[in-house]
């Protein structure tokens, strides 16, 4: 008996360790979209009765965890056929020297630029690394955009009317005379998710582009210009008047997106800082809501004000998928116009694909219309050091909090900027 | 002959044996012996987490570690959560422990419903807190219930923006953590208390004792043992928080919230610096135990003087 169970055990062992085979007719994704995975299955389904071919969407909410998630399984080598890496262009660098990430240039450009022209080129241009770029990494498009978005101001048209006020606001000054006449009948002005850093981030960028424009940034990232320039804290200024003059909601500094988001959904707040995902969120929490889109109002009238955006969501290939021209064939399906228009329209989110702009429901063509007005991170020359982004956007919330002031936060930054350029050059 | 016929039954039995612990000890191996002495290799070497190339820089992440005030900073957060959890968070599950120790009406009732806070997910409890100290109106109405009874109660002056106030931020995660976590103490406690041999409480009455000196002569002196466990795990548990601070403030509110788990996943997923995420892993390592170690010297110490 006992030689019996010794036999059994080292089969368990053996068989245990061994791996499975995949499946060549399936095709595994691993996404954080919530709010999209009923729409993925259904076309799931649809690609299945054309081609036989199984897709399955494994969803991992929230993104924070999804990110944790990807990194873990590039270090153990477990990687899904198509995944989204969601973090900083010099992560995205990493996967792609790791030979965790399929090139995808060679697609793009078959059949005469085919798939190429069918996609927004903002939406594109997240996913790509030009020539000559800081990353060291072949020029290419590596990421394929299932949606662009980006990130604007949204009030709502009924709490505005009630307050007086006929037309959404276009200056900070016009911003403030609205925020006060909210007050005065007790509704709070901007919401936001802000105790996610990346959102006041994202603000305070806005203001960044509005009041110095990006080549001063970029001068600033290299360490040309301090964050003590005046330019600079005329930034951290204006999360200082915002706070001074009542114009945020209570709680905003440690709000989730989500709460956010359902404040601005529930009315108990008139205006909110969101992304064009926020358009099926509040349907699903308020179908009645009557809301439009409108760029953040500017501080500086002689430079454009800029929103991130580009890109909403992208997938790439895993470079050790066993299944690559098949999940690459199941992009090029997905970004076609018939499964964007379903997407655009089931989950409310603006298409990659030009030609299903045409079936977007009226807020999100609002969305559509600050195109023009985008930048994002990843398209930027070089990105900032993220530690001192952490004490930027740390800083920007102790300002918000009334604990310290713009000059006192600037020098922090622009410490710990000196310090991490020293470590740089070690 | 003799020898090798006696050696190899003995030998083969060992193996045998020694085949029913290989994987109880593989697996412990690959999740906990190899991590451990990965991550001391991890903390000598600058890495971004994908990159194949690993730079070796030996104690220079420690060096920064020494001095990043931030750290020290979010250790004595935690400090102030565990302490909290120490005296409130025990206080109240001894107290319970000895409530429900005696013979009252529905007892079994009552520790059914002290146990309930603990099992529940800490994500769905810091959820539950942020709506309860939410600090928004509408239509004139508090929201937030806890603000909603003191301004109904008379009480508008209370009125807080509890999560983001620095002066109230921590308090209020360590009152939500000790609510949370005193279910663990009570069960422990509680079966503490129904060992101790009720012939010693008779023979204490029969001596003429009253209920504070059968306390403190019986009740403690016994519970000794168990109160130091409670206390080893309140550290152990208390100073790793950080799900309940995600789910009730995100991010934080500026460095008032951040605890030490907090501050290693910003450097493992929001930097990208393992090698230093490593390196305060360690040091946050050898910490807990030094606590835990001084902690059962001080227990033996009592219990050898009492």
């Amino acid at each position: 008996m006992k030689k019996f169970s010794v036999v059994v055990l080292c089969a368990f062992l053996f068989f245990g360790c061994a791996q499975k085979k995949q499946d060549e007719n399936k095709i595994v994704i691993w996404h954080w979209m919530t709010d999209r995975q009923k729409a993925f299955e259904v076309l799931a389904e649809k690609y299945k009765e054309q081609t036989g071919i199984t897709v399955v969407f494994e969803l991992y909410a929230l993104s924070d965890i999804y990110s944790q998630k990807i990194i873990a399984a590039a270090q153990a080598k477990v990687l899904p056929d198509i995944f989204g890496i969601l973090d900083k262009k010099s992560i995205i660098a990493s996967f792609i020297e790791s030979g965790f990430v399929v090139d995808l240039s060679e697609e793009f450009h078959k059949d005469n630029n085919a798939w190429l022209n069918d996609l927004f080129p903002k939406a594109l241009a997240v996913n790509q690394f030009e020539e000559g770029n800081p990353y060291n990494i072949k020029a290419g498009i590596y990421g394929v955009p299932i949606d662009v978005t980006n990130i604007q101001m949204l009030y709502n048209r009924k709490l505005l009317k009630k307050a007086g006020i006929d037309a959404p606001p276009n200056t900070m000054e016009e911003f403030f005379k609205a925020t006060d006449a909210l007050n005065r009948i007790g509704i709070p002005g901007l919401v936001s998710g802000w105790g996610e850093l990346w959102m006041v981030d994202c603000f305070a960028s806005n203001y960044a582009f509005n009041i110095m424009g990006e080549e001063k940034i970029m001068d600033t990232f290299r360490g040309k210009f301090p964050y003590t320039d005046p330019d600079w804290i005329k930034v951290f200024t204006v999360f200082k008047d915002l706070k001074e003059k009542n114009a945020l909601a209570e709680g905003i500094v440690t709000k989730s997106n989500k709460f956010a988001e359902q404040d601005f959904a529930l009315e108990r707040a008139a205006f909110a800082f969101n992304g064009s995902w926020c358009v099926n969120v509040y349907h699903e929490m308020n179908p009645n809501l009557d809301y439009g889109a409108m760029l953040p109002p500017s501080v500086n009238a002689d430079l454009p004000m800029k929103i991130w955006g580009g890109a909403g969501s992208s997938f790439v290939v895993n470079a050790g998928s066993a299944v690559q021209d098949k999940s690459i064939a199941f992009l090029k399906w997905l970004t076609a116009k018939d499964q964007q228009v379903f997407l655009a329209e089931t989950t409310k989110n603006l298409p990659s694909n030009k030609q299903a702009l045409a079936s977007i429901p009226p807020v999100l063509a609002d969305f559509a219309k600050a195109m023009d007005n985008t930048t994002h991170r990843m398209i930027w020359a070089l990105n900032e050091d993220p530690l001192v982004v952490d004490v930027f956007d740390r800083g920007l919330q102790a300002i918000m909090i009334g604990e310290k002031t713009p000059e006192e936060v600037a020098q922090e930054v622009q410490q710990v900027k000196e310090r991490q350029m020293e470590k740089s050059k070690r | 002959m003799k020898v090798k016929n006696f050696l190899l039954p003995q030998f083969k039995d060992k193996f045998e044996n020694f085949l029913f612990i290989v994987p109880a000890v593989a697996i412990f191996s690959v999740f906990y012996i190899y991590p451990f002495f990965d991550i001391f290799r991890l903390s000598l070497h600058e890495w971004n987490g994908i990159s194949p190339y690993r730079e070796f820089v030996g104690l220079a992440n420690f060096k920064e570690l020494m001095q990043d005030k931030v750290w020290w900073d979010s250790i004595r957060n935690a400090g102030f959560i565990t302490l909290v959890a120490l005296t409130f968070q025990n206080a109240l599950a001894l107290a319970l422990a000895l409530a429900c120790d005696r013979e009252i009406r529905l007892k079994r009732f009552y520790r059914v419903v002290f146990f309930i806070p603990p099992v529940l997910s800490e994500i769905v409890v810091g959820l539950i807190w942020q709506w309860i100290l939410y600090a928004g109106k509408q239509n004139g109405e508090y929201i937030g219930l806890l603000n909603y009874f003191l301004y109904k109660s008379g009480l508008p002056h209370l009125v807080n923006n509890w999560l983001s106030n620095p002066d109230t931020v921590l308090a209020c995660i360590a009152i939500v953590h000790s609510w949370k976590g005193f279910g663990w103490g009570f069960i422990m406690l509680l079966a503490g208390l129904q060992t101790i041999d009720r012939q010693l409480y008779e023979a204490a009455k029969v001596d003429g004792a009253g209920s504070w000196n059968i306390f403190r002569n019986v009740t403690m002196p016994m519970m000794l043992p168990v109160i130091v466990v409670v206390m080893i795990l309140t550290i152990l548990g208390s100073m790793q928080v950080f799900v309940l601070i995600l789910s009730m403030v995100g991010q934080g509110l500026v460095y008032h919230t951040e605890v030490p788990v907090t501050r290693i996943l910003l450097s493992m997923t929001g930097t990208n610096q393992f090698g230093y995420a490593c390196a305060q892993g360690v040091v946050f390592g050898m910490l807990l135990v030094a606590v835990s170690f001084a902690l059962k010297k001080l227990s033996n110490k009592m219990k050898q003087e009492s």
